[in-house]
Parts: C-alpha cells; sequence; structure tokens
C-alpha cells in the first residue's frame, strides 16, 4: 500500500472550465504529468463520470469525487480542484440531475476496498459546511494543505517537508 | 435466521462503495446482525441476482432486481443517513 500523496502542486485553485469534461482533463493532466496516474487516467476518468456521475450535493457547497479503476494509478493520491465559477456535474446516484459543483476532489485509488478511514475523514470534509466554504475562498495552498492534511489522516500523508 | 447477503454497489467499487460498506458493518455490530456483506461494481450485481437480500448503492440502477434497492448517497453527503439507516435496517431485521 503506497502512502497518499498531497501537496501544494496538486491544489488547482481558480480553475476556468465551462465543463466537467475541461475539469476533469485539467485536473487528470496534472497528476499525469507528476506521474501520479498513468495517461489512459485521464479518459477513464471522464467515461466514468458520464457512466456513474460523481457529483455530492452537500449542504452548502456541492462537491464532485471524481475517480476510477485502481490499474490506471501509479500513485494513491487526492488532487483537490477550485472552480471559479461553479460547472454542472451529474449527481451520484440519480442521472436526472445535476449539481453546480464548486470543489473537486478526485481520487486516484490504487486498490480496491482497504482504504475506508480515509475516505470516512473525507466525508467529514464534505459534510462541513464550513469546512467547504473556507476551501472555496482560502487562496494559500499551503494554508489548504495543512487544513485538509488536520483532517485527513495525516499519519499517511506525503509530499510535506520534514520537520 | 439465514445471514442476510448484502450487496454494497458502486460505480468502481471502490471509493462510495467502502463508505457504504463501513457505515453498513458499523450497523451490524450496533445491532447485532450476521450479514454477509459483499462490496462491488454496480455492474456486477447481475452475478449476485439468485443470492442476495438487499442492494445498497450509490450508482443509479436502471434495472429491475428481485430484492430490494436502497440508495445511499446520504452516506457520503451527510444528509438524511438518519432515513437512510433506518430503511436499511428494516430490510436486515425482515
Amino acid at each position: 500500500m503506497s502512502e497518499l500523496f498531497f501537496d501544494e502542486s496538486v491544489i488547482l485553485l481558480d480553475l476556468e472550465c465551462s465543463a466537467k469534461e475541461e475539469v476533469l482533463t485539467t485536473m487528470g493532466r496534472n497528476l499525469v504529468n507528476k506521474n501520479l496516474v498513468k495517461e489512459s487516467f485521464i479518459d477513464a476518468i471522464i467515461a466514468r463520470e458520464f457512466e456513474f456521475a460523481t457529483g455530492l450535493p452537500t449542504a452548502g457547497i456541492s462537491v464532485a469525487i471524481p475517480h476510477t479503476d485502481v490499474h490506471h494509478v501509479n500513485r494513491k493520491t487526492i488532487s483537490m480542484g477550485v472552480l471559479n465559477e461553479t460547472v454542472d456535474f451529474g449527481v451520484m446516484g440519480d442521472d436526472r440531475e445535476t449539481t453546480p459543483v464548486k470543489l473537486v476532489f478526485m481520487l486516484a485509488m490504487d486498490e480496491t476496498h482497504s482504504q475506508l478511514s480515509l475516505l470516512q475523514q473525507l466525508m467529514q470534509v464534505f459534510q462541513s459546511e464550513e469546512t467547504l466554504q473556507y476551501l472555496v475562498t482560502e487562496k494559500d495552498k499551503t494554508t489548504i494543505k495543512q487544513l485538509i492534511k488536520a483532517k485527513v489522516n495525516c499519519d499517511s500523508l506525503e509530499g510535506d517537508e520534514k520537520e | 435466521m439465514k445471514k442476510k447477503q448484502v450487496l454494497v454497489a458502486c460505480g468502481a467499487g471502490i471509493a462510495t462503495s467502502t463508505i457504504v460498506n463501513g457505515a453498513i458493518e458499523e450497523m451490524a455490530k450496533e445491532h447485532q446482525l450476521k450479514l454477509d456483506l459483499i462490496q462491488i461494481k454496480i455492474t456486477e450485481v447481475g452475478g449476485y441476482v439468485d443470492t442476495a437480500d438487499l442492494l445498497v448503492t450509490t450508482a443509479m440502477t436502471k434495472k429491475e432486481y428481485p430484492f430490494p434497492v436502497i440508495n445511499a448517497r446520504s452516506f457520503l453527503t451527510g444528509i438524511g443517513t438518519d432515513d437512510t439507516r433506518k430503511k436499511i435496517l428494516e430490510e436486515l431485521k425482515k
């Protein structure tokens, strides 16, 4: 099991995108360039999003958690994207509805069934309106990184300078 | 009582089904229910139509199944979780 990769370089702020494909391509391309995922990840994550939407209407800001099969992934990563303007994503489990997404957590998972605590902690982030509000307004990536690290399984996070 | 076979499914079978699986495991422990929990991709549900008692999923299902289907998106958003738990528990206790 590899350690989760999460640092400033996978936090993308002020994304100017007009459609979900563009969001997924931009965020996916960044991960490909960093060799965290394979080239095939981008097409796979777009296809998966069309087949099984991942938009989540929350109490405050809608979130999307695009992800795809483990074999497109080199290293377990969570990438975060904040959009300047909301982009419609399909609602998870309900393809008749869309939700205006402002915050995207792209999950690059490298194994099945065994990352419960990580995912649970991430869901806790989505369930806090206050945290979401903070994440879409904060402009300092280091501050954002620290906040997420504090909430999501900080022991297994890498990409931090040794203290 | 026969151990109920509960399918937990999402699109990719890696992310959201893991959360839902965890939530149901917790419920089963709390209510001392013995379950046969199976975490799969929604496309794999067909292989269990003869044995499953319940499907809990975050993905959409257009197909009809011979067992009840419960949408578990609330476990991800935190909105309506109590209602979903109640629905699942009712099915598990049948």
